[in-house]
């Protein structure tokens, strides 16, 4: 990830790589991913129990409908996404059902919001709405750190 | 108010209080975890006010307050004001084989293999906060002043290693007063306060890890030669690893590995190892148990290992690389640091609610103290939370680098094999990084 030649003669280099690197980072935070992704539904059973979700990941694409049919096989539970602040309680036998558009990208817990026992504050799920651009802006910016920070003290060295 | 005598144990007769509470909640109140006053103010309230603010932004300040030692230290004092300058308890020394890290190092490890037991039901919690105060008090009876604080309380060592990272510190003024000084009243005691009950010579103190922080020898000095400083957050870490010991740098990659395991147990999708780790069935708890320890004794540690001897290898260093296992541990600080911090602010702002409920119903009994019993529960700041985490473990891994290259320069001034000897530890600083943002956000 090195952005920048050590040329040991002049402080000009220094400068050149001090701007190449923040544009560097610029790119990695704002560029655009692009997506082409046509919309479409989801219909997706959860199931609650003691003390997880089937299915307990979940993936799909930023403008996605999903309808979600909530159920309970043990005690009453909750369900509360992350991010998209939605919360259902669901009774034994008494499935909801809801829907929503996921707009928003990334990836969103979902929580069991009523209290079921020793592990309910633990109770989790996750939703994965792509791209997931957080986690790789982040990710880029974590390997562009090693690198900056390699290059520079090979140049300190240089100079 | 540092400055008099009534400062620390007036701070802890005052968290004597809530802690009084947490433990009777958990005793006697409802089994249900989040709606217990003993749970939520240990595990949300305190957890997160010692991860986010205490031990990043002062350092070693919960030492200060802390209430598990103050019946054994008051028993020793004969009063918790001013009481006798000539200790009383037996007094002995704590061996010298384990004036080290490592008594702290298994009892965090052993702590963590029931951690989500003692997360989540009352009465462990608070039977687990009752032993220690029990260890304490009976190692102040049989050991001289805080010899269970320095070297076996298990929170004590993970604090200590982390309030390097503190932008302040105590420290002297200058250094040659001190030597020159004969009476050395930070030692013995005076009448204005105890001799360091941490069994530090301030004249030589050069890391906040081995600071408890209580105050005595800003009364005691007498040269007025003890201050408290603001400094350049993380100061400690350019400093050298005293000695050829490394278990500072087990406690700092078992610190690490925990805070990868940690949040991947508890936040993660996984139901069974949940289950595992909350002993439903004792080999399931083994197998956790096992893999855990695995995890955090041999896997992380052997990777950084190999990290050390790789960048060794092609430096012109003499030194042992155990040594520079030792000395590039303090790169791994301000990650592992970091992992904690964004843990802690996601467990905490996600549960946050739970204490407004749990003040005002503390047993769980229906009471309603303050009205807030009926708070619903919300997350704060979900839709946040995981740009706040990524800032967070970008940021620490931006330090750790640092440090790392610090420590290389160190170890050779000019500079010449720097890049070679780090670029294998930064490889295994980011490679925790991704990890830890792969798990958060992925
Ligand atoms: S009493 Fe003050 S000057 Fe004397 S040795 Fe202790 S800290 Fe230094
Ligand atoms: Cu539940």
């Amino acid at each position: 990830m090195s952005q920048q030649d050590p040329t040991p003669t002049s402080r000009r280099p220094i400068h050149a790589g001090r701007v190449g690197l923040l544009l560097l980072v610029l790119a990695v935070l704002l560029v655009p991913v692009p997506t082409s992704h046509t919309p479409r539904t989801h219909h997706i059973t959860i199931d609650a129990s003691q003390f997880e979700y089937s299915p307990s990941r979940l993936a799909i694409n930023q403008g996605d409908t999903v309808h979600v049919t909530l159920a309970s096989s043990d005690v009453v539970h909750g369900f509360f996404l992350d991010g998209y602040e939605i919360e259902h309680r669901v009774e034994p036998g008494i499935s909801q059902e809801f829907t929503f558009v996921a707009d928003r990208t990334g990836k969103f817990h979902y929580r069991c919001s009523v209290t079921c026992g020793p592990l309910h504050p633990f109770m989790i799920g996750e939703l994965v709405v792509g791209p997931n651009e957080l986690v790789w802006r982040a990710s880029g910016l974590a390997i562009i750190a090693v690198g900056a920070m390699l290059a520079g003290a090979r140049q300190r060295r240089s100079v | 108010m540092l400055l008099s005598r009534a400062f620390q144990p007036v701070s802890m007769l005052l968290l004597l209080v809530p802690y009084t509470l947490a433990v009777t909640a958990g005793l006697l109140g409802t089994s249900a975890g989040n709606r217990n006053f003993g749970i939520v103010f240990v595990w949300i309230v305190w957890w997160a006010v010692l991860m986010v603010l205490l031990v990043p932004g002062l350092g070693r300040a919960w030492c200060t307050v802390c209430p598990i030692p103050a019946p054994g230290e008051w028993m020793q004092r004969r009063g918790i004001i001013g009481g006798v300058v000539k200790l009383r308890g037996m007094g002995l020394r704590w061996p010298r084989r384990f004036r080290n890290m490592w008594v702290q190092n298994a009892g965090f490890l052993i702590m963590a293999l029931f951690s989500t037991v003692i997360l989540t039901r009352p009465s462990v919690s608070a039977a687990v906060i009752v032993g220690l105060t029990g260890v304490a008090v009976g190692m102040s009876l049989l050991f001289e002043k805080r010899t269970f604080c320095k070297y076996v309380c298990p929170v004590g060592g993970f604090i200590g290693l982390y309030s390097m990272v503190a932008p302040i510190e105590l420290r002297v003024r200058d250094a040659q007063v001190c030597v020159e000084h004969r009476s050395k009243d930070c030692i013995t005691g005076n009448e204005n306060g105890y001799g360091c009950p941490w069994m530090v010579y301030p004249g030589k103190l050069g890391r906040n890890l081995d600071c408890g922080l209580c105050t005595e020898c800003l009364k005691t000095c007498t040269m007025d030669n003890v201050v408290i400083n603001l400094r350049r957050p993380g100061a400690d870490l350019a400093q050298p690893v005293p000695g050829k010991r490394i278990d500072e740098a087990f406690k700092a990659l078992i610190m690490l590995a925990c805070s990868i395991i940690y949040p991947a147990v508890l936040f993660g999708p996984w139901a069974t190892i949940k289950e595992w780790a909350a002993i439903d069935s004792f080999g399931g708890w083994l197998i956790y148990a096992v893999g855990f320890l695995t995890a955090t004794v041999v896997v992380v540690p052997g990777l950084y290992w190999l990290a050390v001897a790789r960048g060794h290898r092609r430096s012109s260093s003499n030194l042992t690389v155990r040594r520079a296992f030792n000395e590039y541990s303090h790169a791994l600080i301000p990650l592992g640091l970091a992992a904690w911090i964004a843990f802690s602010v996601g467990f905490a702002l996600t549960n946050g609610s739970y204490a407004l409920a749990a003040i005002s119903d503390p047993l769980g009994w229906g009471w309603n103290l303050f009205g807030t019993r009926d708070v619903a529960w919300t997350p704060y700041l979900s839709g946040a939370m995981p740009f706040i985490q990524a800032a967070i473990l970008v940021s620490g891994l931006f330090f750790s680098l640092r440090t790392s290259l610090k420590v290389g320069l160190r170890r050779d001034p000019s500079g010449a094999t720097t890049v070679q000897t780090t670029t294998p530890i930064a490889a295994f600083l980011l490679a925790a990084t991704l990890i830890l943002l792969w798990m958060y956000l992925g």
